[in-house]
């Protein structure tokens, strides 16, 4: 175990440079500059444009500034902001427990629906529960984020107040009047958390369905049904462990997906966090944020899946004896 | 076990006719198999259906417009701002500048769905590509395509498109080509391990006695095998590219106006829920029933061309 985990982590280290390599060169292959306003100048001489790239260290080549900027980064240091001037870093790290909330509700959400939903009509197979079930999850897979999250403002706060109903917040994280407690918080997260969890919840719910019936399909399931054990022991008791298996990976591969969900549901319920701030940046062209915001997501998908293979591995006794 | 390709054992199952062996009618040919295979599957049936509707009312866009709405695209009528579907002549209503609605449909279809298959197809280059190459070639080229594939798989798709976003302003085809070129990775591993599990069959071997050079075996030989997987993998492909192109859209980061996208028109109906909520809801359930219908004629596909891909 040991020794895994030391070579698991051991093969981060390539990755995480590539990943900052592939950042860097995608900044640096665009044409312009920090100074390309000052170049263009007519006014500005073309000794202190000169002077203001040396003191940028813009006059090295490539290498010596993707090494320089590495030796930055790996401080925790990601540069200024090109509107705000502020540390990039302070900027995304004020937002992130924003996103985390966001990102961390829809994730129980998904898994409170999706497991039971699962397990339940893969025991009743072709119920009719299972059949609504399944029609909900095909076309719930299909459905756009952001279109969900519209129709969600459009019935729930426009209609609702021209029907004469209770409305939920629109946006926002919580009531600029009187706002901030836990029930005021609580209502503003509700519409964006479900919709952030509605596609993923259909994808799983099917997923966990079709593991449960292959595993209520194997020799020992029916070994113990033999015994006399009752129904409910042998799916939780003996299905449940092997079918969650599979759950842990697929977990861990959808955190880049939840991530790309939050940009687009932060965006539209004005939550304030981290894919809300990439989105902003991104119209004002403010790259170093973008930039590091990059950069901090991939870490975090990266640890994530790292999390996922440390968790299997302790989840499924075969992989540490075999 | 017999694990060798449908298509395969067809020919084999053929030949056993011709020989008299076993069947005296003679075997349907592997293309009108999958018919038959596909065509008992109504759902996919009519997602079939449904797809080329989408398509010929997209792709047909001029023709809509001149024979149906009689109205361009960007024509405004500035006095009939939020008209409601079904009135004053306008099918689906008219949008926050007094455009039609159904027109701007067309159009905005034309280019979300020229959009997702232009970066379909390059996707499908690049993927097979580089994932047959690696396969076939191995040694450091292989660890060098691999460890690129990993990179690339730890950035999210979205965050790398916006990064990407920042740094240029995109136009229909460079959108294509910049979603290709960050969504390659799932083909280029599928096709490298189908190409390590193919080479060392007897008939590449066969082929290698014979003198045949390593391109032609990659071109004749092996890639033809992975066809199945290629089209199922771009059929399922295509809706995830729709849903990415309206994504960056509807951020106003993708297609800009005036050009219409399916995006870019719910970007703007963002701003008018309280006069028309169908300038909102129009598009985007457009957008779910294509991408509905191609998830589910791949699903079909995938039955129907290869049943060892189904999980």
């Amino acid at each position: 175990m040991t020794r895994y985990l030391a070579r698991r982590i051991l093969t981060l280290i390539p990755l995480l440079l590539g990943i900052s390599l592939v950042t860097f060169l995608l900044a640096t292959a665009t044409p312009g500059s920090p100074v390309s306003r000052l170049e263009f100048n007519a006014s500005a001489r073309p000794a202190d444009v000169a002077r203001i790239k040396a003191q940028l260290g813009l006059d090295q080549p490539p290498l010596v500034r993707y090494f320089e900027w590495l030796s930055h980064v790996a401080r925790g240091d990601l540069g200024l902001s090109l509107i705000t001037y502020r540390p990039v870093s302070t900027t995304i790290f004020e937002k992130l427990p924003a996103t985390l909330l966001l990102t961390g509700s829809a994730l129980c959400l998904s898994l409170m629906f999706s497991i039971p939903i699962g397990i339940y009509t893969a025991t009743r197979r072709n119920s009719w529960i299972d059949r609504i079930a399944t029609l909900v999850t095909t076309g719930g897979i299909a459905v756009p984020t952001f279109w969900l999250g519209m129709m969600m403002i459009v019935l729930f706060s426009v209609k609702f107040r021209q029907w004469g109903l209770p409305t939920l917040p629109s946006g926002g994280m919580y009531s600029l009047h009187g706002g901030g407690g836990f029930g005021d918080r609580l209502l503003h997260l509700m519409m964006p958390a479900v919709a952030l969890a509605f596609v993923q919840t259909a994808v799983w719910t099917s997923y966990v369905r079709t593991q449960m019936i292959e595993v209520l399909q194997a020799d020992y399931i029916r070994v113990a049904s033999a015994k006399g054990l009752p129904h409910w022991t042998i799916v939780g008791r003996h299905a449940l462990r092997n079918a969650m298996l599979p759950l842990i990976t697929l977990l861990a591969l959808d955190i880049p997906a939840l991530f790309g969900g939050a940009v687009v549901v932060e965006t539209i319920f004005a939550w304030n966090g981290i894919g809300r701030l990439i989105v902003n940046a991104t119209m004002q062209r403010d790259y170093t944020v973008v930039m590091g915001e990059v950069l901090i997501i991939s870490t975090i998908t990266v640890l994530a899946n790292l999390l996922a293979d440390i968790l299997y591995q302790i989840a499924d006794p075969r992989l540490s004896h075999g | 076990m017999d694990d060798t390709h449908p298509a395969v054992s067809n020919v084999r199952q053929v030949r056993q006719s011709r020989s008299g062996a076993r069947l005296s009618a003679p075997a349907a040919s592997p293309l009108r198999q999958m018919w038959r295979r596909f065509a008992s599957n109504h759902v996919a049936l009519f997602a079939l259906l449904v797809t080329v509707l989408v398509l010929v009312f997209s792709l047909g866009a001029p023709l809509v417009s001149h024979f149906v709405t009689h109205r361009g695209y960007a024509e405004q009528v500035l006095l009939d701002r939020f008209t409601p579907p079904f009135t004053h002549g306008y099918i689906l209503g008219a949008d926050n500048l007094g455009r039609d609605e159904l027109t701007r449909l067309a159009y905005g279809g034309r280019v979300s769905i020229s959009v997702a298959l232009l970066a379909t197809l390059s996707a499908l280059t690049l993927g097979v590509g580089l994932g047959a190459t690696a396969g076939f070639l191995g040694g450091w080229y292989d660890a060098l395509i691999m460890r690129v594939t990993d990179v690339f798989l730890a950035i999210p798709v979205l965050v790398l498109l916006l990064f990407i976003a920042s740094l240029h302003a995109f136009g229909p085809f460079s959108l294509a080509i910049v979603i290709a070129g960050v969504s390659w990775m799932s083909l280029a591993r599928l096709v490298r391990a189908e190409v390590l599990s193919l080479r060392q069959r007897e008939w590449i071997e066969a082929a290698r006695v014979s003198g045949a050079s390593d391109w032609r075996i990659v071109a004749r030989h092996l890639l033809p095998q992975t066809a199945p997987l290629i089209i199922v993998w771009a059929t399922l492909t295509v809706p995830s590219f729709i849903i990415v192109e309206a994504t960056l859209s509807f951020l106003g980061l993708g297609i800009q106006v005036p050009v219409p996208s399916w995006g870019n028109m719910l970007n703007d109906a963002q701003k008018f829920y309280a006069q028309s909520w169908t300038l909102a809801f129009i598009p985007g359930a457009l957008i779910y029933v294509t991408v509905l219908a191609i998830n589910l004629l791949g699903q079909g596909l995938r039955d129907a061309l290869d049943p060892r891909l189904q999980r």
